[in-house]
């Protein structure tokens, strides 16, 4: 090779001409292109595995050990359903499920869903604040510092983080859930039984066993989220276009939520339900028993599953409230405005976390009895809001070709009757006859 | 008086002989007869057919209740009317534009101010409500006494825009010529507004936007606009018209549009265009988006070097030039290659019989097309430079890039 030859070559990878690096360029472009599609999906789905979440799977394995696994099948379908209903309708009308609310069924319908949801997200905050504070009683913090800690954090991130910043966090914590995944394999189980219980439906007619199934139902389809995934659409610009790249991801979403349920049961019920521990009521007493059955590595995991999962839930529901319920009634919202201009999304969003945070800090908090008002209120709200979904969604003039189909609609409604069903139960018995029902 | 659109729907009316008609259920504007008059009210008795009072057939009215100067008799039956605009349907709870405070809000009440004359009442549009008093209003209304209501919604802080710059957004291009929905108000704002306003609108909201707007408007707020959304609009776009848009784009803007559409979608547009814009642009694809050539505007102004201030001044009157990006002007030698620029400033302060070759900055700097978009924002910060030239291998400018390229540039990293 002369000197010419060489020069030329090194001139070429010096402006990016080879072909290994057009190959990177165009691989790196199209993973941008997905990425401006991904992750409201995946984001909200992981999200349902909140605090309350993962003490009701806790409770699953540890009561019936994989008895209740193949459930996750039919809920995987169940979410996938609701969920992609919302994406489809955020990308085809590029408005928010509130928005679109407030513009078909009018103020005071939007008035009273809004409020609703918002001491409803109210009692969830409490609930994730008090998951961080569970969380962190196994790593030997007090709550009185772990609390505030993590509410500061909340607070700044999300008010000094542009969304991008704030999305590429959220995906990062989605990472993070593989942790019950590590802590399952620690726990050593027996995966052909897991694996034939899950396929294999096991239907027991107990009271126990069904109110367990309902609420794992309750706890995997929260009202709210369905608002943060239509939002997470319409703000990613997502258009009509990359309609299939949206839906892919809300599949994705829904399924990588199940899996870690998945682990989470197999988890618990390898060791908790196997020597016995079969009377766990919450995730961090759970770690804790973990520790002698399955090692210090399970419990710790365990435990920084929850603690991540909390903390990550406390980040999204208050925005994702504060953003809802002042676009449906008008105001100002969204953090690219200031203080002056969005005072009332401002003043929700500080309440939602400093009352959410302030609640798990009194000395004798009703903790207990928060947790089940946000379940009761989970109950309550959804059948309207998926109602309200399913409403819209049929609606030609707002969806265009975009309309349920016949076969889509029947599965959706049968989902739907299903989910309010379960949920009104699981209501009933909260509220009627506390201490029967898994603790959220 | 004022009355709002809230106290009026659900009035009782009663017709000049004191007999009930009807409840009011919804009232219209005729925009094709007076821009703000309320020009008929949809009275609904149950299960009859809903009846409509005329505005001259309306004696009184208050929060509550409608008088009519003619008996039931007189009053026609209620048949859909595409030019009316429904009070109810259209415009409460919609989003609207305000022109004055250039966003986007949603109408949570609209208030109107009687006339009275010869027994008649007219009641005219005079503003939209878009603050606390309308939201609490809608709220209690029937629920709390009207007068209840009016005393505390006067203790909360009001937010109300003038109806002369409400400007309705309606998808439908039909009923928006129906309607006389204009979008001259919109012209007049920035670009850079208007398209702030359109990322905050619907997606078919925008789509009706950008195809009523004229043309050169539409590509100024096209080239201000998120390019996730310019790809969506032009995409629906009738080909001809977004071509037509197009050739009104600086060739960089345009070039930037195209490279994200799909290859058939940028090619049918780029032979609808003219052949010299189209061949431009052509040429701008070829490079990658992340290198000089990538990043220049292939229009620019340049003179021979040897020419005087006075005879550049006479010919650059003669064209037609981008005010907007002349600052810096490209000289050529004798052999067409490129040996330097001057900045309009140092051209407008130099005597009349100067040549340019005396008013060239130093250094001499320039970039090939295919430098990386690094060394651009390198070379304009060590430099502190407005514009820079970029060169083909025979040393010819074939582009320049200008400050505004580097700063939109930046703010996506």
């Amino acid at each position: 090779m002369n000197w010419q030859a060489i020069s030329t070559r090194f001139e070429r990878v010096r402006t990016g001409d080879t072909d290994l690096q057009k190959k990177i360029r165009g691989l790196r472009r199209r993973l941008t292109l997905l990425l401006a599609v991904v992750g409201p999906g995946l984001i909200t789905s992981n999200v349902d595995n909140d605090a309350g979440g993962i003490s009701v799977y806790t409770q699953a394995g540890a009561q019936y050990g994989y008895a209740l696994l193949w459930s996750l099948i039919p809920m995987t379908i169940a979410l996938y359903v609701t969920e992609e209903m919302c994406a489809r309708m955020g990308v085809v009308t590029g408005k928010g499920l509130s928005d679109l609310i407030r513009e078909e069924f009018g103020f005071r319908s939007t008035f009273f869903v809004m409020i609703t949801g918002f001491f409803v997200d109210l009692a969830n905050v409490v609930a994730e604040f008090a998951g961080v504070a569970a969380a962190m009683q196994i790593f030997h913090v007090s709550k009185y510092i772990a609390v505030p800690v993590a509410a500061i954090l909340v607070w700044v991130l999300v008010l000094r983080g542009t969304y991008r910043q704030v999305e590429v966090i959220f995906l990062f914590a989605c990472v993070l859930y593989l942790s019950y995944v590590f802590s399952a394999f620690l726990a050593k189980p027996d995966w052909l039984i897991a694996a034939k219980q899950t396929v294999i439906p096991n239907l027991r007619f107990e009271s126990g066993y069904l109110l367990m199934l309902t609420g794992l139902v309750g706890t995997t389809i929260a009202p709210w989220q369905f608002f943060y995934l239509q939002a997470g659409f319409v703000e990613k610009k997502v258009g009509p276009s990359q309609y299939s790249k949206a839906r892919a991801d809300v599949l994705f979403g829904s399924v990588s939520c199940m899996v870690i349920v998945f682990f989470i049961i197999v988890c618990t019920a390898a060791t908790l339900y196997t020597s016995g521990h079969r009377d766990i009521t919450d995730a961090a007493q759970a770690a804790q028993a973990l520790i002698p059955l399955a090692g210090k590595g399970a419990g710790i995991l365990f435990a920084f599953g929850l603690l991540n999962a909390s903390l990550f839930a406390a980040s999204i529901l208050p925005l994702s409230t504060a953003h809802v319920i002042c676009e449906g009634l008008g105001f100002e919202a969204g953090i690219d405005n200031k203080f002056k201009e969005a005072p009332i999304f401002y003043w929700l969003y500080t309440v939602l976390i400093v009352v959410g945070a302030g609640i798990v800090l009194l000395p004798n908090a009703p903790l207990w009895k928060i947790l089940i008002f946000s379940q009761v209120g989970n109950g309550i709200w959804l059948p309207v809001v998926v109602i309200f979904i399913l409403l819209l969604v049929n609606r030609r003039d707002l969806m265009g070709e975009y309309v349920n189909t016949l076969t889509f609609n029947i599965v959706a409604w049968v989902t739907a009757i299903a989910m309010i069903a379960l949920t009104l139960v699981l209501t009933y018995t909260a509220l009627f006859q506390p201490g029967t029902s898994p603790a959220p | 008086m004022e009355i709002y659109a809230t106290e009026l729907m659900g009035s009782k009316t009663y017709d000049s002989e004191g007999n009930f008609v009807g409840r009011v259920r919804e009232f219209f504007i005729e925009p094709a007869e007076a821009p703000n008059r309320v020009s008929h009210y949809l009275l609904s008795r149950g299960s009859y057919q809903p009846l409509v009072a005329k505005h001259d057939q309306v004696a009184s009215v208050s929060a509550g209740n409608m008088k009519l100067n003619v008996s039931e008799r007189a009053l026609e039956l209620y048949r859909p009317n595409e030019s009316w605009l429904a009070v109810q349907k259209d415009l409460l709870d919609q989003q609207i534009i305000d022109t004055r405070g250039r966003k986007v809000v949603r109408v949570n009440d609209v208030d109107l101010t009687e006339f009275r004359w010869n027994g008649n009442t007219e009641l005219r549009l005079t503003q939209v409500d878009v603050g606390l008093p309308g939201a609490v209003r809608r709220l209690l209304q029937g629920v709390v006494p009207a007068l209840l209501v009016r005393k505390l919604q006067s203790k909360l802080p009001q937010r109300v825009i003038r109806w002369e710059f409400v400007n309705l957004v309606e998808p439908d291009p039909m009923r928006r010529v129906k309607l006389r929905i204009t979008h001259e108000k919109l012209e007049d704002l920035h670009p850079a507004d208007l398209a702030e306003i359109m990322e905050d609108l619907s997606a078919a909201e925008r789509q009706g936007i950008i195809a009523s707007l004229d043309e050169e408007t539409a590509a100024a707020v096209l080239a201000e606009l998120d390019e996730r959304l310019t790809t969506q609009i032009v995409e629906k776009l009738d080909p001809e018209k977004a071509a037509d848009i197009l050739e009104e784009m600086a060739p960089d803007a345009a070039a930037d549009l195209l490279a994200d559409l799909p290859k058939e979608t940028s090619e049918e547009l780029l032979d609808e265009m003219p052949g010299q814009e189209a061949d431009e642009v052509r040429e701008l694809l070829e490079f990658d988006a992340s290198t000089a050539g990538g990043m220049m505007n292939p229009e620019f102004v340049y003179v021979g070097e040897a020419s005087t201030r006075d005879e550049v001044l006479a010919w650059m009157r003669g064209q037609e030039l981008n005010l907007d990006q002349l600052d810096t002007i490209v000289l050529l030698d004798g052999s067409a290659q490129f040996s330097g620029t001057v900045p309009v400033a140092r051209l407008l302060l130099a005597a009349g019989d100067q040549r340019m070759t005396e008013l060239k900055m130093e250094p001499l700097l320039s970039l090939p097309a295919n430098a990386d978009d690094k060394d651009v924002f390198e070379i304009f910060d060590k430099y502190n430079l407005r514009m820079l030239t970029v060169i083909n291998e025979e040393n010819q400018p074939i582009g320049a890039i200008t400050v505004d390229d580097v700063v939109s540039r930046l703010v996506k990293y």
